[in-house]
């Protein structure tokens, strides 16, 4: 049954080697999985383990020391730096932890950044583009707020229209409830199920291993290896967990 | 990424900080400031200088004695008596490129009339020395032919002569003035031409046949200089060749090379020339120190632009993460240093412009923006703006995402 899906990301024994000094860091010892399309999948493991070495190479941030990453079919570890920008650009959303949106700028024009690097896209496509991405997101009513005029979860939302906006291949996130609090979190969370729903490919980043339950599939990294690829058949839901929250209260 | 897309990120990126962005620009701005400021009273004192001396004949061309060596000791000119009456007649009666000729005796000294007295210079000179020197007749006439054979003691005033012995816009015609004790008889008075670049009053003149200068005042056989007029200003040189062969014959100089003449022979398009050039090296001068002030702007920009790029780290980790390429990164920094060049450049010629062409000409002195100054703030600006942004430009784009997106 997993044969007939497309395959999104496939990894062949990947290793990353950094020299520091005299000494060589093997921060990824030969890492192989594929992700199908559709998927959200979370990478889960401590700090060390290895998670932020990997994201950048699913991230085409970087590439392998050794072994081969393909991204939507597209063998990476040769490319340039340039081929490797547009490759980030056309297949990849990016979702950070700390949401990295351009200060004294506004919503639209944060979620209109990765197209301001597309060419295809006019400044009309671009803002309409934008338009629909902030809608999904349900910021709709929010389009010409400034980044410091928003809440961590606002400006959370902002930065998934942002990932969104090129109609990527995946959507990678990197501890993207990291800095928010738990209700918060879990609207994102729900967030994340709505767009896992309607078809996108999900990975998540993150140290917290709660954040499995919510996913479909979750990869435990430990010391640069896999050490556990599970799918997850009883998938929570964020929605319910949010409802069950206590109220917050009203002074 | 086009180009109209960058214009706008650089643009934001300055706007977002106005005043960094003014800082920095500042120092631009007051460097082509005083640039513009600095040529624009060197192009003005250079046309007004240019203007004045055409008010004396452009075609002008004054032969004075000099250049003479006797025993090794090289003659004061003003001493040397070389000039004579033979000279004169010889001029005038082999000339074919020069026009007007006239003699010139001078005497300065004081002229009174009745209990009124001022300090003026005499020229003695022949009648054509108005036309030579572009003087006009307001009231009365010229002496005359008649005059000069009879050493007739009559003259021609200056303005300034009657306002302070006559009292303003009195008759001066037909009174008699004494100047060094010998009276004068007014016959003409001359159209007031203000006073030079100088700040001499060329008004204070008084013109008496060359004549009676040199028997009555001077007691002198010999003259001054001789001024005449070419046909041409273009001819000018011509004329001075003709001029020389004349002298050389009169003086009996075999001496071809020139060493051994006893006079030399000025144009006033030579005069310009030197003082245009005098005036270009000064307006370079002053345009350099003023140029000094814009390198230093310039490393101003970069040092804010350095400033900026390195707090921006976590932008541009972010630009690059999402598809931006090294290039672009370079190119964004880029626009905006040389848009923060420019924009200082524009406010800088703005205010160069107002001073140069409005508040120098208003308080009285000579003035004008020459365009090329303009264009070429406008250009060095440019330049600077490329040179100092490369530096924080290529800062940028060498940055690697994964570091600088965590860049706290």
């Amino acid at each position: 049954m997993e044969d007939n899906r497309k395959v999104v990301i496939e990894l062949q024994n990947v290793k990353r080697y950094f020299q520091v000094g005299s000494e060589t860091v093997k921060a990824l010892r030969g890492v192989s999985f594929k992700i199908y399309e559709g998927e959200f999948v979370t990478i889960q493991g401590t700090s060390g383990s290895g998670k932020s070495t990997l994201l950048n190479q699913l991230g085409c941030l970087d590439t392998p020391t050794s072994g081969e990453y393909f991204l939507d079919g597209t063998p990476v570890r040769k490319m340039t730096k340039n081929q490797r920008a547009k490759l980030r650009n056309r297949k990849i959303g990016f979702v950070f932890q700390n949401y990295n949106l351009l200060p004294k700028t506004t919503a639209i024009e944060n979620v209109e950044l990765p197209l301001i690097y597309n060419n295809n896209f006019s400044a009309k496509q671009r803002r309409e583009a934008a338009i629909k991405a902030l809608q999904d997101v349900g910021l709709g009513d929010r389009l010409e707020h400034k980044s410091n005029q928003m809440s961590g979860g606002q400006m959370q939302r902002v930065a998934i229209a942002r990932a969104l906006v090129n109609n990527p291949t995946i959507l990678l996130a990197d501890e993207a409830t990291g800095n928010l609090d738990t209700r918060t979190s879990f609207e994102m969370l729900v967030l994340f199920q709505k767009l896992h729903a309607e078809g996108h490919t999900i990975i998540f980043v993150t140290h917290n291993p709660e954040i499995a339950e919510y996913s479909s599939r979750n990869i435990n990294l430990r010391d640069g290896m896999i050490r556990e690829d599970t799918l997850n058949h009883n998938i929570k839901s964020a929605a319910e967990a949010l409802a069950a929250l206590p109220k917050p209260q009203d002074d | 990424m086009n180009i109209l897309n960058l214009f706008k990120v650089a643009f934001k990126a300055v706007a977002n900080n106005k005043m960094r962005s003014f800082l920095s620009m500042l120092g631009i701005i007051i460097g082509v400031a005083a640039v513009i400021v600095m040529m624009a009273i060197g192009q003005g004192s250079k046309e007004s200088i240019r203007s004045e001396l055409s008010t004396m004949g452009t075609n002008l061309l004054t032969i004075r004695p000099g250049a003479d060596m006797r025993g090794g000791v090289r003659q004061d000119p003003s001493s040397m008596q070389t000039l004579k009456m033979e000279d004169y007649e010889r001029i005038i009666a082999e000339k074919k490129l020069v026009t007007n000729v006239s003699p010139e005796v001078t005497s300065a000294g004081q002229v009174i009339y009745g209990n009124m007295n001022t300090n003026t210079t005499l020229y003695g000179e022949s009648a054509e020395y108005l036309d030579i020197k572009q003087w006009v007749i307001e009231d009365g006439e010229c002496f005359t032919e008649e005059d000069i054979k009879k050493s007739a003691k009559v003259c021609v005033v200056g303005k300034t002569i009657v306002d302070e012995l006559f009292g303003e816009g009195a008759d001066a015609i037909g009174k008699n003035i004494r100047f060094k004790s010998i009276p004068f008889r007014i016959v003409g008075v001359l159209k007031s031409k203000g006073y030079n670049s100088w700040g001499m009053d060329q008004d204070n003149v008084m013109i008496a046949p060359y004549t009676t200068v040199m028997k009555r005042v001077a007691a002198q056989t010999y003259f001054s200089s001789i001024v005449c007029s070419a046909i041409t200003e273009e001819l000018s040189d011509d004329a001075i060749d003709e001029l020389t062969q004349i002298l050389r014959q009169n003086h009996k100089i075999k001496d071809e090379s020139g060493d051994s003449d006893d006079f030399t022979i000025r144009s006033q398009a030579e005069m310009m020339e030197t003082m245009s050039s005098t005036m270009d090296t000064v307006t370079l001068i002053l345009g350099v120190a003023a140029g000094f002030s814009l390198l230093v702007a310039g490393i101003g920009i970069m040092n804010i632009m350095l400033v900026s790029v390195t707090e921006r780290t976590k932008e541009i980790g972010l630009r690059m993460a999402l598809g931006a390429t090294g290039l672009v990164i370079s190119l964004q920094f880029f626009i905006e240093s040389v848009l923060i060049s420019l924009t200082g450049a524009l406010i800088g010629v703005l205010i160069g412009v107002g001073i140069g062409d409005g508040l120098i000409p208003m308080m009285g002195m000579p003035s004008s923006v020459p365009f090329w100054s303009i264009a070429l703030s406008f250009a060095v600006c440019t330049v600077i703006g490329v040179v100092f942004g490369y530096i924080p430009a290529r800062k940028a784009a060498n940055m690697d995402p994964i570091e600088a997106i965590r860049h706290e």
